[in-house]
């Protein structure tokens, strides 16, 4: 008699907790088949609400640790993702993906974190300096974090494309609020559980599985988020978004445009002034004098 | 008004001996070289013993390297170029955060062996030598594939194979501050330990393999001076890098002119460590008591030279003086000890003449009065006042724990003091004043300038001499320079 | 070893009679904190291993420093008896565990305080001062006080009035100061600060030197009453403080930090920075208490794990 499995129930990541929707929706994904492979969350703006919450929450003590910290938690999730690689080369041949390009994917994710890990503890040394202002003052122009940073997280390549645009934020010390379109739920949570298990503190990363449509106006015009990543949007939608960001003069990211194909392994996705769109520059002056 | 701290109303508190375990470590009783990813022995067969000098008791015998094996080494490390440098960047970058792990997997074990083999406190190599070490390691991991943003205009390229001649002051720290980079950016190297202190570098060679690093990437020659200069006068290196002695130095910088070898160097130091009226008084005491008695002065770096603002000299230094007396001079592995055992025989000898030609000078001076173990090289941090500017303790490297103090009373004065030495390694600025920090720091003819605080140290952070405390920069992205080709003349 | 200080101060100020910009210009003579260099000092006290006999002997001083504290809207006598057969038996199973300093308790708990522990050495101390805020006219402050030290409390824990402190009217604070030391009377005042208002490490240095020059006998850290109580950085600004204040004039004022110390590891800390900082005198209940409740049973736990080799459970500990 063959064994019964035990299915995994897929929540949303909120706060360093898995619960489910306030709304108590859940929506069926399937593969390209047709079968259901899983029941996910549906996220609802009160969720999203919450996510914001714990973001703002975490995002002092988040910047406040040392750059070597935050490159040692982001060299720990690329180190659990190694381990559960197989894991996640399973879930995208589930959506289906090849086995050749689940396995490319698993393995560029997890190589751009290391990437961004080894930026966190460098990152002000390439995009900050000393300005030799005319006149006997110290002036130095560094970088900081934004704030809090809400992404629509693209679906082509469902987990490389949420590192790429997740890694860069988060290397100068802000806290983020993903949304990832429920088609692509399994792969988002497998990689919300990775971020659990990696010292990374409750609220830096909230992951909501739930409809674009309906969250990124809520997202975008949310006074306490800082920067909108729009990597994952149709072009009406980052218009609808654009307009709505303007009310707080929120930063928006536009991201490669979804409308192409993009190929998120390209090393174009991969640079440290992705990095310097998350932050910004602050100059402090002093006189020098006895 | 005379204070007696020994009240006998009160009897003193002893800290009862709090010794750290050796059995987290391993220690072979003999160690070959490290050549091409493999142990072997030396050329002559000859090996020399390494000894704790805590209780001046052999550890173990590691070999005698000479310029047979410095040249295997050497061809090792240049067979290993092409490989190393044609990886892609990212996989170059996999080995060095591997290392890194490591190093923090093994933290204890290295602490301790470097206790054991050197004399530094386990309170210090614990809590700062080896994890400075592996954030070295994670911090230049890091820059390997990220060198085309390091330096705009430039596409620089590895210079090939690089010597590295180590001192024992710093053994693992030293090795993570030459090995790092030199990797990082695509080199191979042949590194070799200070005569006294070599076990954990050969513990380090170990900790490479368990990586994977490809063979030949990084080779280790032990042995004495002789096999430093093989080193550094040998041919078929690009680029030789040296910590030590200003004397050694200049002989190095000298031979490898002869090579048209690149060179850096990072020598000695005398640095004043100047304290204003104004400073945050008890912390300025620790950054002083920190500057001179950490590592038992064996820092070339070190505050060496107290530079106090007249108006505050007798309240300073009677806080040093009640200040030096809570030291703890002692067994290097317990955990209480705050200074340890001075390095070798050969350095208590430098430190007690030198100690004796600043007393026949006729300087005042005042000495801990702590108890010294009865083996092992151990000396009770010293302090001299009123030194003149002439005097040999105030111009020469001690590189001990011993302080000479001289006052100031303008800040230009105290510039012109601290400036007026060939060396110019280290300073320390203790003032409120933020405008007077930046207007010192701008005159200050030194590499490092800390101001309120002393001897902070980060792989983020470039480190190096003016004059003759070297050139070059170890640390922060300058410190990839040192390794690269530029194409810039 | 005998320490030489030459004296550098002006004869002392008489801070109850001084005006504001007086009391400014002693302050401009204070020297500044750095933040960091404090916590780096502090990193080295808990960085010491305090092992075998000198971990029994500092566990033992530590309950002997105790003022076993009490400051709930919902105290009532019964509560007090009990709290003081605790401190008068800390471990009714080990009688060499010696009893506590003191109790500690709001005014209308005193007479009940008093006769719990009367014939014991344990002493009475009684917060006051309309504590914890302070926010009351001088002239009900000072009655309260009184009244406490009729009833038999042997120490008065005042609070400085912090809204004085912090808009600059130093000239108020120390006039409270001075008045509540005259109230007192016999018994011996801790002055406390509240650290965790007054915003920085310089602030508490200067809070420092005015309460003991106004006639505190102790400096207290904090009333436990908001999340920010007693640190190691804090403690070690006052100690230093009272170190300076010993070399000038030779008199011996104690320290009590209070609130937030629950482990026995944390306490032991404390006692290496005194040895540290002030040395082997100040290791006495005279010159140093820890304001505490829980403290107490970790401390015991940590004495029977001494004793026994076993890691103990807090079942086995009486919770009064």
């Amino acid at each position: 008699m063959s064994r019964l499995a035990v299915n995994k129930t897929y929540k949303l990541y909120v706060n360093g907790a898995f619960p489910r929707s306030e709304s108590g929706r859940v929506v069926s994904v399937s593969d390209p088949k047709g079968n259901v492979i899983a029941r996910v969350a549906h996220a609802s703006r009160k969720d999203l609400r919450d996510a914001v919450k714990a973001a703002i929450g975490a995002q002092a003590s988040w910047a406040a640790r040392t750059g070597y910290n935050r490159g040692q938690i982001l060299y720990r999730i690329a180190e659990v993702l190694e381990d559960r690689a197989e894991t996640f080369v399973g879930a995208l041949k589930t959506l289906g993906h090849s086995q050749r390009s689940a396995t490319n994917e698993t393995q560029a994710a997890i190589d751009r974190l290391v990437w961004y890990a080894g930026w966190c503890d460098k990152f002000s040394q390439f995009s900050g300096n000393v300005n030799p202002v005319s006149g006997p003052f110290f002036n130095i122009s560094a970088p900081e974090p934004t704030g809090v940073v809400g992404l629509l997280a693209p679906g082509v390549h469902p987990l490389l494309g949420m590192v790429s645009r997740l890694a860069p934020a988060l290397v100068p010390g802000n806290t983020t609020v993903a949304v990832t379109p429920t088609d692509h739920a399994t792969v988002a949570i497998d990689f919300a559980e990775v971020v659990h298990a990696s010292d990374v503190p409750a609220g830096v990363i909230n992951i909501l599985t739930g409809d674009h449509e309906e969250l990124a106006p809520w997202l975008a015009r949310h006074a306490g988020v800082n920067a909108i990543d729009l990597s994952g949007a149709d072009r009406e939608l980052r218009r609808v978004a654009g307009e709505l960001a303007s009310a707080t003069v929120m930063r928006v990211i536009p991201g490669p445009p979804a409308e192409d194909k993009v190929d998120w392994l390209a090393a174009a996705h991969q640079s440290p002034y992705i990095i310097e769109k998350f932050t910004e520059t602050k100059t402090v002056w002093h006189p020098k004098g006895q | 008004m005379t204070v007696d701290q020994t009240d006998p109303t009160n009897e003193p508190w002893e800290y009862a001996p709090s010794t750290q375990s050796t059995d987290v470590v391993d220690i072979a009783s003999r160690y070959g070289l490290w050549i091409h990813g493999e142990e072997v022995d030396p050329a002559s067969g000859s090996y020399f013993a390494t000894t704790n000098p805590a209780t001046e008791d052999r550890i173990a015998e590691v070999a005698s390297g000479d310029r047979v094996d410095i040249d295997r080494a050497v061809k090792s490390a240049r067979s290993a170029t092409k490989g190393w440098a044609s990886l892609p960047a990212a996989e170059r970058s996999k080995y060095l955060f591997r290392i890194a792990r490591l190093v923090q997997e093994r933290s204890r074990e290295l602490a301790v062996l470097e206790s054991l083999d050197g004399g530094k406190p386990i309170k210090e190599s614990r809590d700062i030598d080896v994890n400075l070490v592996a954030a070295h390691f994670f911090y230049y991991a890091g820059w390997a594939d990220k060198l085309e943003y390091a330096f705009a205009g430039l596409d620089p390229k590895p210079l090939g194979v690089a010597g590295q001649i180590i001192p024992w002051n710093f053994p693992l720290l030293m090795l993570a501050w030459k090995v790092a980079p030199a990797l990082a950016t695509g080199n191979t190297v042949v590194l070799k330990p200070a005569e006294t202190t070599p076990l954990t570098a050969l513990v380090f060679a170990q900790i490479t393999a368990e990586a994977g690093l490809p063979p030949g990437v990084l080779n280790i020659v032990t042995g004495a001076g002789d096999t430093g200069a093989a080193l550094a006068a040998h041919d078929g290196i690009d680029k030789i890098a040296f910590t030590g002695s200003t004397a050694v130095g200049k002989n190095i910088q000298k031979v490898a002119a002869a090579n048209n070898t690149r060179v850096t160097l990072e020598l000695g130091g005398k640095g004043a460590h100047i304290v204003f009226d104004d400073a945050a008084i008890d912390q300025a005491i620790e950054g002083v008591i920190n500057g001179i008695f950490f590592n038992q002065g064996h820092v070339c770096c070190a505050g060496s030279r107290l530079l106090v603002q007249e108006s505050i000299r007798d309240v300073f230094l009677d806080r040093l003086r009640t200040r030096i007396s809570t030291l703890r001079v002692g067994d290097p592995l317990d955990k209480n000890t705050d200074v340890g055992a001075v390095n070798s025989k050969a350095q208590l000898a430098r430190i007690e003449e030198l100690v004796a030609a600043g007393k026949d000078e006729g300087n005042d001076w005042f000495q801990s009065d702590c108890a010294l173990p009865s083996d092992g090289y151990f000396f009770a941090p010293t302090v001299f006042t009123d030194v003149a500017q002439s005097s040999r303790i105030a111009q020469e490297e001690i590189f001990g724990p011993v302080l000479s103090v001289m006052t100031f009373r303008t800040a230009a004065e105290a510039v012109e003091k601290a400036n007026n030495t060939p060396y110019g390694l280290s300073a320390g600025i203790w003032t409120n004043k933020g405008s007077r920090i930046l207007w010192m720091a701008d005159r200050m003819r030194s590499g490092v300038v800390w101001a309120n605080t002393f001897n902070k140290f980060d792989p983020a952070s470039p480190f190096g001499g003016y004059q003759e405390s070297g050139f070059g920069r170890e640390g922060g992205r300058h410190g990839l320079l040192p390794y690269l080709e530029s194409g810039v003349a | 070893m005998s320490i030489t200080h030459t004296s550098t101060t002006e004869p002392a100020l008489n801070l109850g009679a001084a005006t504001n910009r007086e009391i400014l210009a002693f302050l401009s003579t204070v020297p500044p904190v750095d933040e960091v260099g404090a916590s780096e000092r502090v990193a080295l006290f808990k960085s010491r291993s305090i092992k075998a006999d000198a971990k029994m002997a500092a566990l033992l001083l530590a309950v002997q420093m105790m003022d076993l504290t009490t400051l709930q809207g919902d105290d009532t006598p019964g509560k007090v008896r009990q709290m003081a057969a605790k401190g008068i038996r800390p471990d009714p199973s080990d009688p060499t565990v010696p009893p506590v300093a003191a109790l500690c308790v709001y005014p209308s708990l005193v007479p009940t305080a008093v006769e719990a522990v009367a014939n014991t050495s344990i002493k009475v101390a009684s917060v006051a001062t309309y504590f914890p805020s302070g926010q009351v006219p001088l002239d009900g402050k000072i009655t309260e006080v009184e009244n406490v030290v009729a009833a038999g409390a042997d120490e008065v824990d005042m609070v400085i009035n912090r809204g004085a402190f912090l808009r600059g009217d130093y000239r108020a604070m120390c006039e409270e100061i001075v008045a509540i030391k005259k109230a007192c009377g016999p018994a011996h005042l801790k002055v406390i600060l509240e650290t965790g208002e007054l915003g920085n490490l310089d602030n508490v240095r200067r809070a420092s030197v005015l309460s003991i020059a106004c006639g505190a006998d102790f400096i207290k850290t904090s009333t436990g009453k908001i999340s920010e109580a007693a640190t190691l950085p804090v403690t070690l600004v006052m100690l230093e403080t009272i170190r300076e204040h010993f070399a000038n004039t030779g008199q011996h004022i104690g320290m009590k930090p209070a609130g937030g110390i629950r482990s026995a590891k944390e306490a032991i800390s404390y006692l290496v920075m005194i040895n540290e900082t002030l040395g082997p005198q100040w290791l006495s209940p005279d010159l140093f208490r820890f304001g505490v409740s829980s403290l107490l049973n970790d401390v015991l736990m940590q004495i029977r794990y001494l004793k026994t080799g076993h890691y103990q459970g807090a079942d086995y500990f009486t919770k009064d």
